[in-house]
């Protein structure tokens, strides 16, 4: 919303020194952003004369045509001045405005005298483009009257600062100036000219001639309906200069007479209006719902198809405008018309919103009527509209007609004290009430309660809460006090909070960098990650509107990001790499009907239920990439190239700094390597996966060769995380060590081998580790050997031999009787 | 080996004398400090010292005194074994120390050679943000709160005050998820977890909600459509908008450092009533560069204060839309972005910067922020 401070000027005496930074500053404080403040031409310095055109010249040597004027800027500007003139429009005799040498144009365009076709052009006669009051080029400025050699500038609207405003949606009425100025009278404490209540003077309508018949079908949608008739309107008539510049200034286009009129009124008051060509109507005009399948081309040239949620404006012969958003082409105000039938109607907030939402219309109407327009404004706008039709545009005034269902202001009532409870300081009832009132609304005081009935242009109050926000921003939100209040005994981080913690932390210093990556994923990376169909992996929850229709997709898996993530970086030459991510993945469907419970209650249990069913799961999972090298070559030696078996052991390395126990096993993914895959379980669930990525993942996504990956639901982790771990016994008994070497076939695998010399070797085993693999011909051909680091150690008692070796064959019998184990050397 | 002496026959002992003895103590310690080494002090420590060393067979001699000469020799005798043995031992001590020294001598290395093999990695710095200010908030006693991303509309929406129709709908633009009458949307703000944690947990409610959040904004400079929130909720009894305000203040010092301020400007959310934008006092100039061009504040832009987020006291409608009385309790709630506190708070200049994953954006920050 765009309001010029010379209009504001006219509804409220703010006192002369105050600039526009000055009233920004104040309308800010109530509430009001006022996001710029701009001056009107505020790249032109130095001086714009009015000329008159004295002579006119014709050049026809040259490509175009070309003016070689004589023009008279007064003894203000040194009498007369030859300038050459591209434009056509203007005639000897006509007011233009003229910049001279010296004056430096918006662009930083200085005007010079100097030689152009063949004369000495000593100035130059100003657009309004050129002069950036508009981006108006079809000609130079015209003006209708003017004496050569006065100052341009305030004639034209040079110099007018204009306030920028983002209007917040419950503030329907700062969409006009009427309201701006309201705010602008409080803030300034002084009086407020409200141009909404004063009823313009329309000459008695004349008996020979009846107004347009008007209705309303749901006063539900159209509480109020208004069509006044004018006859006889002159349809050449142009509209006044001032009303063009603050409509321009206002970011409006001047159009015509008709047009520039309903805009500025709507403008200056808040109340769109509607002109009809009255001849281009048939019988009365009403507010109705569509009929289903109904058509109506729009002014902006849409054909728009309607149903039964559009309310419209109809005639005898059918819809003629989308009520409150945008008129018919068909009854077009065009040059030839003379007779105007003006509509001013109050229609509900939410019916023009949907009807805007569905039609993705938003015109200046339909922005101020889904913000809620004064319920009791339209007469006294139109009549102000009709008043200035008639006197730039002639015609005769011919009577309004009307309908309107009753209207009752709505009251509330609030303790004269909770506006004071609410901030934390004190302030006084009689200062409540003097700012509701301020604001427009009628205060009934009994005793310590308030009955506040809400101006019919304040449709957002309606709570106890609205009237205190009143209150308290007028008061200054810059005089609450600061006072810290004591919250209940807190709780600390969650087990899942603090344990997350603790991965990112412990990744973090083991030299992964953590990433945070969009969630949107397309088909093509699904197909990248060879992912099978009805893998969970496979996303189907599926965006309504993407950003992109590329990736439509929300992540089922932390893959893809990483790894596009993992291209990135070596795109810029990072390829020695790990990354992590922690965040949630969305999986299964969105394919509930979804419940809308009251608003006016706490939903009930089922309800509740309900609207969680309609969400994805959405697990928490952790991804980790590897590329490249994990230590690069140095004196210490060649480089360690990072690969499954790292992937791997950050997963143990997840797993045992939140205390879970996982098993690892011989895993199998699409996305991953045959041969080199870990399917990680917990308690018998798989939580993920890790290993070295399939070669043809990292084909498909171009990554550094032999690349790693660790996917883990880390919900699922943290779930079995222990609340507390006990204290170990600490034996301080010798240890009886004992090293063996077992030959197995290569189709089991070390972690059996390892769980049956374990379990086998009983509960004095404190620890267990594999120190060698061998291959070769030192053992049969498709076996391998493995030697194993045994620990025993009793928590009573030094072991004897013959205890030590009992547990050492019994890790042997198991590993012999599990996985067909052969002592080596035996 | 000779018997016993009956009778004392001076000759037969005349290497016993003080003599003697004197010269052979001085042979024995002009051999040990001599040696070069440690093997030279072993064949010195043999011949001088040992079995077969004059001062042995001397002392050997002693038995074939007289008794009344036996003391005063024995005396003698002993005394220069021991003076001997204490050079040799001296000596030994010396030539070990100074073999040692050698050997470490022949150890020495370079230590200012790189010795980081395995660099440290880093942690996002938003995340490391948003645990800076769960911090702040369990400090003071609230618990951290936590939503899904996916959520259904009528809780990022309706509960929130915003009816299917209201234009605060289309001041935020949403993803939605399979289509648009499907009921869930990709929460568009964390306001949604106060709905959450007003029915989950018991009263009074202090509670801190960090979060991802969407809007279907492209990502440039300083737009993204992914981004991330952190949103505050307070509801007991009696809580006043002077809380609100002491609450925030207090935060931006944290966050900031001491005495800086926060300003409240009015506005309006569906959620709160009266509402609140809130401003934080540049931390650089801290207002001293207003109107002042020659005084640039990259910080502040000249302002004095930063945008940071919104506020206000929880509306009436969302605690009636969980069952809270109004009558009987008062809220107070706030928002700010993370990427917005980031960019002012570290000087980010571009918002794709967080997004895109550069390892060398996170590594600068390491584990901290």
């Amino acid at each position: 919303m765009r309001a010029p401070v010379s209009w504001l000027r006219e509804l409220v005496d703010i006192p002369v020194d105050q600039s526009g930074r000055d009233i920004a500053a104040r309308l800010i404080r109530v509430g009001l952003e006022v996001e710029t403040v701009e001056t009107v031409g505020g790249g032109v310095t130095g001086a714009l004369y009015l000329g008159k055109v004295l002579q006119i010249e014709e050049l026809t040597e040259f490509k175009k045509p070309i003016r070689w004027c004589q023009v008279d800027v007064g003894t203000p500007g040194g009498g007369i001045h030859g300038i050459i003139c591209g434009a056509q429009n203007f005639v000897v005799g006509d007011i233009v405005v003229v910049a001279l040498p010296g004056t430096v144009l918006p662009g930083g365009f200085e005007i010079t005298s100097r030689e152009t076709y063949g004369h000495i052009s000593d100035g130059m006669i100003c657009s309004e483009r050129e002069l950036a009051l508009s981006e108006e080029h079809d000609g130079i400025m015209v003006l209708p009257t003017g004496t050569a050699g006065a100052d341009a500038g305030p004639i034209i609207g040079v110099g007018e600062e204009v306030l920028d405003i983002a209007v917040t949606p419950d503030r329907g009425y700062a969409l006009s100036l009427r309201g701006i100025a309201r705010e602008l009278a409080i803030s300034y404490g002084l009086p407020f000219r409200d141009p909404g209540l004063s009823v313009a003077d329309l000459l008695a309508p004349g008996a020979d001639a009846a107004p347009a018949q008007c209705g309303s079908d749901d006063f539900e949608a159209c509480a109020l309906f208004t069509l006044r008739t004018i006859v006889g309107f002159n349809p050449k008539a142009a509209s006044p200069q001032w009303m063009k510049q603050r409509l321009t200034a206002a970011g409006m286009r001047p159009v015509s007479l008709a047009v520039d009129v309903t805009n500025y009124v709507m403008h200056e008051l808040g109340q769109p209006l509607h002109a009809f060509d009255l001849d281009k109507l048939s019988g009365p005009v009403r507010a109705g719902w569509a009929e289903p399948g109904s058509i109506l081309e729009t002014l902006d040239h849409v054909t728009r198809e309607l149903g039964p949620d559009d309310l419209v404006i109809l005639d005898n012969d059918g819809i003629v405008g989308l009520a409150g958003t945008m008129g018919g082409l068909d009854s077009e105000i065009d040059d030839d018309t003379t007779s105007i039938a003006l509509e001013a109607a109050h229609f509900a907030a939410n019916v023009v919103a949907r009807m805007s939402r569905r039609h993705k219309l938003s015109s200046e109407a339909s922005r101020r009527f889904e913000r809620g327009v004064d319920r009791t404004l339209a007469p006294y706008a139109s009549a102000r509209a009709a008043a200035l039709l008639i006197e730039y545009g002639g015609g005769h005034y011919v009577g309004m007609t009307a309908v309107e269902a009753p209207y009752e202001p709505m009251v509330i009532s609030m303790p004269s004290r909770e506006p004071a409870a609410v901030a934390g300081m004190p302030i006084e009832a009689d200062v409540v009430v003097g700012l509701l009132e301020a604001v427009g609304c009628q205060v009934l005081s009994i005793d310590n309660q308030l009955e506040v009935a809400a101006p019919p242009w304040r449709s957002d109050l309606t709570d106890p809460a609205d009237l205190v926000e009143e209150v308290v921003r007028l008061v200054g939100y810059d005089l609450l006090p600061s006072t810290l209040p004591v919250a209940a005994a807190g709780h600390g981080l969650s087990k899942s909070q603090r344990l997350k913690r603790l991965i990112g932390l412990t990744l973090a210093a083991r030299g992964s960098v953590e990433v945070l990556n969009y969630p949107f994923v397309g088909a093509d990376e699904l197909a990248d990650l060879q992912l099978a169909v009805g893998d969970i992996r496979r996303s189907r929850v599926r965006l309504a509107n993407p950003l992109s229709d590329q990736q439509p997709y929300l992540r089922a898996s932390l893959l893809p990001g990483l790894l596009a993530t993992v291209r990135r970086n070596a795109g810029r030459g990072l390829n020695d790499l790990s990354i992590f991510e922690v965040g949630a993945v969305f999986q299964g469907e969105c394919d509930q009907p979804p419940p809308r419970p009251s608003v006016l209650m706490r939903p009930s249990a089922d309800e509740w239920a309900a609207l969680n069913a309609l969400l994805p799961s959405q697990p928490v999972h952790l991804g980790v990439v590897l590329a490249g090298e994990r230590e690069l070559a140095s004196w210490w030696g060649p480089a360690q190239s990072q690969g499954f078996a790292d992937a791997i052991q950050l997963a143990q390395v997840v797993a045992d700094v939140i205390g879970t126990e996982i098993t690892i096993g011989q895993g199998h993914d699409e996305v991953f390597h045959p041969g080199r895959c870990a399917g990680i379980e917990c308690a018998g669930q798989s939580v993920g996966v890790a290993g070295e990525l399939h070669p043809r993942v990292i084909q498909a996504w171009s990554l550094p060769a032999r690349s790693s990956a660790l996917e883990l639901d880390l919900d699922a982790l943290i779930a079995a995380a222990p609340d507390l771990r006990s204290a170990p016994v600490v034996s301080s008994h010798p240890v009886a060590k004992e090293d063996l070497a077992v030959v197995v076939p290569d189709s089991v695998t070390a972690a059996a081998v390892l769980q049956a010399l374990g379990s086998g070797a009983g509960e004095l085993l404190e620890s267990i580790r594999l120190f060698d693999i061998y291959r070769g011909p030192q053992v049969p051909a498709g076996c391998y050997s493995m030697a194993v680091a045994l620990r025993f150690r009793a928590p009573d008692r030094t072991l004897t031999a013959e205890e030590t070796a009992r547990a050492r064959q019994g890790a042997i019998n198991r590993a012999a009787a599990d996985c067909g184990a052969v002592i080596r050397g035996a | 080996m000779s018997g016993p002496n009956t009778s004392f026959d001076p000759k037969q002992v005349a290497v016993l004398s003080a003599e003697a003895v004197a010269t052979m103590v001085t042979a024995a310690l002009l051999a040990t400090s001599a040696a070069p080494d440690l093997g030279a002090l072993k064949a010195v420590r043999l011949a001088h010292a040992g079995d077969r060393s004059p001062l042995a067979v001397a002392n050997r001699d002693i038995g074939a005194l007289p008794p009344a000469a036996k003391a005063e020799v024995g005396k003698r005798v002993g005394e220069a074994r021991g003076v001997v043995t204490a050079a040799l031992d001296a000596r030994q001590e010396e030539l070990e120390r100074a073999r040692d020294e050698f050997a470490l001598a022949e150890e020495f290395v370079d230590v200012t050679l790189p010795t980081v093999r395995n660099p440290l990695g880093a942690r996002h710095p938003l995340t490391t943000v948003m645990e800076r200010i769960c911090d702040v908030f369990i400090a003071m006693g609230y618990d951290i709160a936590e939503g899904p991303e996916a959520e259904a509309e009528w809780i990022n929406f309706d509960a929130l005050n915003v009816p299917p129709d209201h234009p605060a709908r289309t001041m935020q633009d949403t993803f939605y998820v399979t289509s648009p009458e499907s009921g869930v949307v990709l929460r568009t703000q964390t306001s949604p977890i106060q709905i959450r944690a007003m029915l989950d947990r018991p009263l009074p409610i202090y509670v801190v909600a960090p979060g991802r959040v969407y809007r279907t904004d492209e990502l440039d400079a300083t737009h993204t459509p992914v981004f991330h929130q952190v949103e505050g909720l307070a509801v007991d009894e009696g809580l006043t908008m002077g809380d609100l305000k002491g609450t925030l203040d207090h935060f931006a010092q944290e966050m900031f450092g001491p005495g800086i301020v926060t300003r409240l400007r009015p506005s309006y959310f569906p959620f709160t009533e009266p509402s609140a934008e809130l401003d934080v006092q540049c931390f650089v100039c801290r207002g001293a560069s207003v109107d002042k061009p020659e005084r640039p504040c990259r910080s502040c832009g000249n302002q004095g204060w930063i945008e940071w987020g919104g506020c206000g006291m929880v509306n009436p409608r969302v605690l009636r839309a969980v069952g809270i009385d109004s009558s009987k309790y008062r809220g107070f709630a706030f928002g700010m972005g993370i990427e917005r506190t980031l960019m002012f708070r570290n000087g980010v200049t571009d918002m794709r910067d967080m997004v895109e994953g550069d390892a060398r954006f996170s590594l600068a920050f390491g584990l901290d922020s």
